[in-house]
């Protein structure tokens, strides 16, 4: 029996120097849940520090919290990285932090970058500079995140500014996205138009949730038996009946 | 050389900081990766870029940049020219390309 999943797969938190202090574990997961969406996924900008705690903070609610994050390649394409475990998140954020580009934050020009525990307690703050880029290319990311069991979605594709598509020009081939993200910018038909030539690979739409009342604002629907990165896999592919629907 | 200078000599078009012409330029830097220029360019270039993602604003006043050129037509959106006035960093526009625009500021700073 196939259920439909309301899913948003790209919030920041506060850990985002670009996301809005409001953004805590705690307040996520109750908009979320009042929003009825059943997936949410952390995606943090290079760190996946908060992670732990919004899943801890979801613990009970009936929403399932994936443990993501949204890194920036060397040709700065933002890609979402997304597990249903933080070990496996936390393992890439090793990776990530070897090879992001060295520097300290800026807090006034950036913003701040709070880690939180799961009562919304601050617990420090990143001090790496999280708005740069890994020293990592897009097709050596995507491997990267495959090879630890994940999903690689190419961030906001319709975007003129940090998607594979304003980098590279276009996806090319060898390049092994699970699937595409199209912005709130743009509808489900224009995505048809403009991207076309991509329908093999699965396509999602999400709010990249930078302030609470943006949370929800775009959700995909996955049509599949339960809420899991092996169901989401056959639903991007359309295989067994699981399917993907947006507006 | 005044950022003055070369506004006038180019014809560009001066969106934000009017009161930043009068910045020294020490050199000029192009590049439409912000990372690189976080990296790579110095205190006083010029940015050449057609990159017009709000970061721009936050990149030049991190590495005390002269100014922001920003090429081949493209506009920067209100967003980023309200911040650029509020964080003083000059914003100006050209429609010729990177290469033409390097390439006679090259031949200015000579």
């Amino acid at each position: 029996m196939l259920k439909e999943f309301r899913a948003d797969l790209h919030i920041h938190t506060c850990l985002s120097p670009c996301a809005d202090i409001e953004m805590s574990p705690m307040a996520i997961v109750r908009e979320a849940v009042n929003k009825g969406i059943d997936i949410i996924a952390i995606t943090d900008h290079n760190s996946a520090e908060n992670v732990i705690a919004s899943q801890k903070a979801a613990y009970d609610s009936g929403l399932t919290v994936l443990a993501g994050m949204e890194i920036t390649s060397s040709e700065e394409a933002h890609i979402l990285a997304l597990f249903e475990n933080a070990d496996s998140v936390l393992q890439l954020q090793d990776r990530i932090y070897e090879n992001l580009l060295p520097g300290t934050n800026d807090e006034r020009r950036f913003g701040e970058q709070i880690v939180v525990n799961e009562k919304d307690e601050v617990s420090g703050f990143n001090r790496r500079l999280l708005i740069t880029a890994t020293t990592i290319d897009s097709l050596s990311m995507v491997e990267m995140i495959h090879s630890l069991g994940g999903l690689a979605v190419a961030s906001h594709v319709d975007k003129g500014t940090f998607s594979i598509i304003s980098q590279l020009g276009f996806i090319p081939d060898d390049l092994r996205f699970d699937a595409l993200e199209m912005s709130p910018h743009i509808d489900r038909e224009q995505s048809g138009q403009k991207f076309g030539e991509y329908n093999t690979i699965g396509w999602i739409t999400s709010s990249d949730a930078h302030y609470i009342r943006d949370i929800g604002h775009r959700t995909t629907s996955f049509f599949m038996k339960n809420p899991t990165l092996a169901e989401m896999t056959l639903a991007f592919k359309n295989e067994d009946g699981r399917r993907v629907e947006w507006k | 050389m005044k950022l003055d200078k070369l506004v006038k000599e180019l014809t560009l078009e001066v969106k934000t900081c009017r009161e930043c012409l009068q910045k020294d330029i020490t050199g000029a830097y192009v590049s439409d990766l912000l990372s690189d220029v976080m990296a790579n360019s110095r205190d006083g270039n010029i940015w050449i870029t057609l990159q017009t993602h709000m970061n721009i604003v936050a990149v030049a006043g991190l590495k005390n940049l002269a100014g922001i050129l920003i090429v081949g037509g493209r506009r920067p959106e209100d967003e980023i020219i309200r911040k650029a006035e509020e964080e003083k960093v000059a914003i100006m526009t050209t429609p010729m390309p990177a290469f033409e625009a390097a390439g006679r500021i090259y031949q200015m700073l000579q």
